[in-house]
């Protein structure tokens, strides 16, 4: 059963609206509506439902409708016209009362700047829910610093937001958020003012967050990326409309229209991402310390059946496989050097993806990724295809 | 023949309209200005003779003191009040000096009390804003002087009409910068704090007063400036104090005791605005 369901959600800017909204429903777009009327039509009959526990994004580029769209679910903005049924019952009918309740124990909101009050500290952030339901001082401090321990800030609670970096701040702006302990979270762009590093980061952990605690979040962004890695199911707007809904394999596979499909291209996989995205870090033994024990010591606990050798500058020597290093051991050689392998499939960092297809396809052993002759890394097959699926772990941050 | 043009209307008696409503006021409310005019000339008389019977000396020391710890425990604000107070009781003009505080810190937190809730008002209605707008606009540029005119008529003369006038003249930039500092309030966070289901009330007293108060105190500041401006004018009206010494030196034409006077003023508007202001920075730090 759909937790929030909207039906032929609208939102008209400007005088008049009566006739602009006839204007919508004879199905004109926004920009021709915009010349008869002079009127902005902020969102056009969108209609989604969001299941239970479901991550669902609305995805589009600014200027869309999706910030207008998630305000207009907990009614910061007042729609025009339309349903937002939650529970059963109508919001867009609710008294101010009946409204206030909802939002004080169904919705929480995450906002793309953060929207923490600098006059209070960190733990009086996370308490504001609360404190507005008038929750006596001790269980909401409790419950707040809950919260605040979730999100990994459990240290920070005395100080003030302007004290802490971006993604400290907006994990303070979800702990306030999950504090209240809502059903539903509506996220506005909630990562987009942060660097790509942080940003990833952060995606992650409500990944890491949601599989824990279950919540139905509608996420905001204009970001496709975003949108893969957390959607669960994915709504694309244009001019204020939803063109497609889907989950992301659903989008990408069959784009409804040519503005989907436009969307869609720019993340050709294989083109965009190149070696430094799929890599992962390198188990190596260092020739000049080590010999074939410890090579093999090292393979042992990995589970590996090979490894690879630098020397202490981190400069690619060669491969070891764990026969030629029984092999040595069983004749007492103590030098790698002797065993090495040269042999080895290599590819520079900034190799497309489509590349290293054909090479690790045929290679037995993962693929070594070389910057200015050091190891920085090994591709093995896996990565490749999941990275091309799309929801494999895509390191887009080491770039 | 163009001239007739001009009069075609006859003149317009704005003046006779004001005198009359003047006139209808102030026996109308006659019964509201009298007992104003006596019980608070009594408690304005009560706290500058309180304040006259304390030792100079130790409201020096007081003064001193907030001026060092409200400027984060430099010594200059302090020092430089207790020099300039002592001048100024070096000069005999100590009693004055009260009671022109006395004045100057009434009207002030009349014009707060009054002030903030219109500013209030003005930042959450348009129509209030338009209406109260123009208001301000002609309090602040009516000139001071004409204000004594029916401050005379309501509450005779002396104090309490010094306060009303000053009043007038020292409302706006409270009102004003209360309802600049509710409307900068960044968006996001009134949104915020909506989200979360917050009354108009907790909205208000728990995000936006506390975010616009560095304006507020601003505001509040200029208010306190301008009552201080006033003190002069309304001695025209027999409110005592170094403003009444000033007009007397002006007009026996005694150049020397009018600038002792006049320096006296000085030295409390210095030590005034400096504390307030840094009350002000003090909000912004925490």
């Amino acid at each position: 059963m759909p937790v929030i369901e909207a039906k032929n959600l609208s939102k008209v800017f400007g005088r008049n609206i009566k006739q602009t909204l006839k204007l919508v429903d004879e199905g004109l777009t926004k920009e021709e509506i915009l010349k008869e009327t002079g009127n902005t039509v902020g969102v056009n009959r969108a209609s989604f439902s969001v299941n239970a526990g479901e991550i669902f994004v609305i995805m589009g580029l600014s200027g869309s409708g999706k910030s207008t769209l998630v305000r207009l679910i907990n009614r910061l903005i007042e729609p025009t016209e339309g349903n937002i049924i939650i529970d059963g019952e109508d919001l867009a009918k609710m008294d101010k009362a009946s409204l206030r309740n909802v939002r004080r124990k169904k919705i929480s909101m995450v906002f793309q700047n953060f929207a923490l009050f600098p006059h209070r500290s960190i733990l009086e952030n996370a308490e504001f829910g609360l404190e507005i339901q008038n929750v006596p001082k001790e269980e909401r401090s409790e419950k707040a610093k809950e919260a605040l321990k979730a999100v990994g800030l459990g240290e920070y609670m005395n100080q003030s937001p302007g004290q802490l970096s971006g993604g400290m701040q907006q994990r303070v702006g979800l702990a306030r958020a999950l504090a209240n302990d809502p059903e539903i979270l509506l996220m506005d762009e909630a990562f987009s003012a942060l660097d790509p590093l942080i940003r990833k980061e952060m995606q992650d952990e409500l990944i890491d967050l949601q599989s824990s605690m279950q919540k139905t979040i509608l996420f905001i962004t204009h970001d496709l990326d975003e949108a893969l890695r957390l959607g669960d199911r994915i709504a694309l707007m244009k001019d204020g409309a939803i063109v497609q809904i889907g989950t992301p394999e659903e989008i990408l596979v069959n784009p409804a229209n040519d503005y989907v499909e436009k969307f869609v291209e720019d993340v050709d996989r294989s083109k965009i991402l190149t070696a430094q995205h799929i890599m992962k870090r390198p188990e190596t033994v260092n020739m000049e310390k080590h010999g074939p024990r410890v090579a093999l010591e090292r393979m042992r606990e990995e589970g590996l059946s090979g490894i690879y050798v630098v020397d202490n500058k981190r400069n690619l020597k060669g491969y070891v496989t764990a026969d030629d290093a029984l092999e040595a051991r069983k004749k007492e050689i103590s030098n790698l050097e002797e065993i090495l392998t040269n042999n080895i499939p290599k590819v520079d960092k900034d190799t497309a993806m489509n590349d290293i297809f054909n090479i690790i396809h045929d290679s037995p052993m993962p693929v070594a990724v070389i910057d200015d002759g050091k190891l920085i890394g090994i591709i093995v097959r896996g990565a490749v295809i999941a990275a091309l699926s799309g929801d494999g772990e895509v390191n887009l941050t080491n770039a | 023949m163009l001239d007739d043009l001009l009069d075609f209307v006859p003149k317009i008696p704005i003046s006779e309209g004001t005198k009359w409503f003047t006139d209808w006021l102030t026996s109308t409310f006659a019964f509201l200005f009298d007992p104003i005019k006596e019980h608070f000339g009594n408690f304005m008389n009560f706290t500058s003779d309180t304040l006259v019977s304390i030792p100079p000396v130790i409201i020096i020391i007081i003064v001193a003191l907030i001026a060092f710890f409200i400027s984060g425990k430099k010594f200059g604000l302090a020092a430089f009040s207790i020099v300039g107070l002592w001048l100024v009781y070096n000069q005999g003009f100590w009693d004055h000096l009260i009671d022109t505080l006395t004045l100057v810190i009434l009207a002030s937190v009349l014009s707060v009390i009054i002030g903030v809730p219109f500013g209030i008002l003005m930042s959450k209605s348009r129509i209030a804003e338009a209406i109260i707008s123009p208001i301000l606009d002609f309090m602040q540029t009516m000139p001071a002087f004409v204000y004594l005119i029916p401050a005379v008529a309501f509450f005779g003369i002396g104090m309490v009409p010094g306060v009303f006038a000053s009043l007038i003249f020292a409302t706006p930039p409270t009102v004003r910068f209360t309802n600049l500092g509710i409307r900068q309030v960044s968006n996001e966070l009134v949104e915020a704090s909506e989200a979360f289901g917050s009354t108009g009330a907790q909205k208000l007293f728990k995000v936006e007063l506390p975010m616009a108060k560095a304006t507020i105190m601003a505001g509040i500041n200029q208010t306190v400036m301008l009552a201080l401006s006033m003190v002069v004018i309304a001695s025209m009206i027999g409110a005592p104090g170094l403003g009444r010494e000033v007009l007397s030196s002006l007009q026996r034409a005694q150049v020397g005791s009018g600038f002792v006077a006049g320096l006296g003023i000085v030295i409390l508007a210095i030590i005034i605005d400096r504390i307030t202001q840094n009350m002000n920075k003090r909000k912004k730090a925490s």
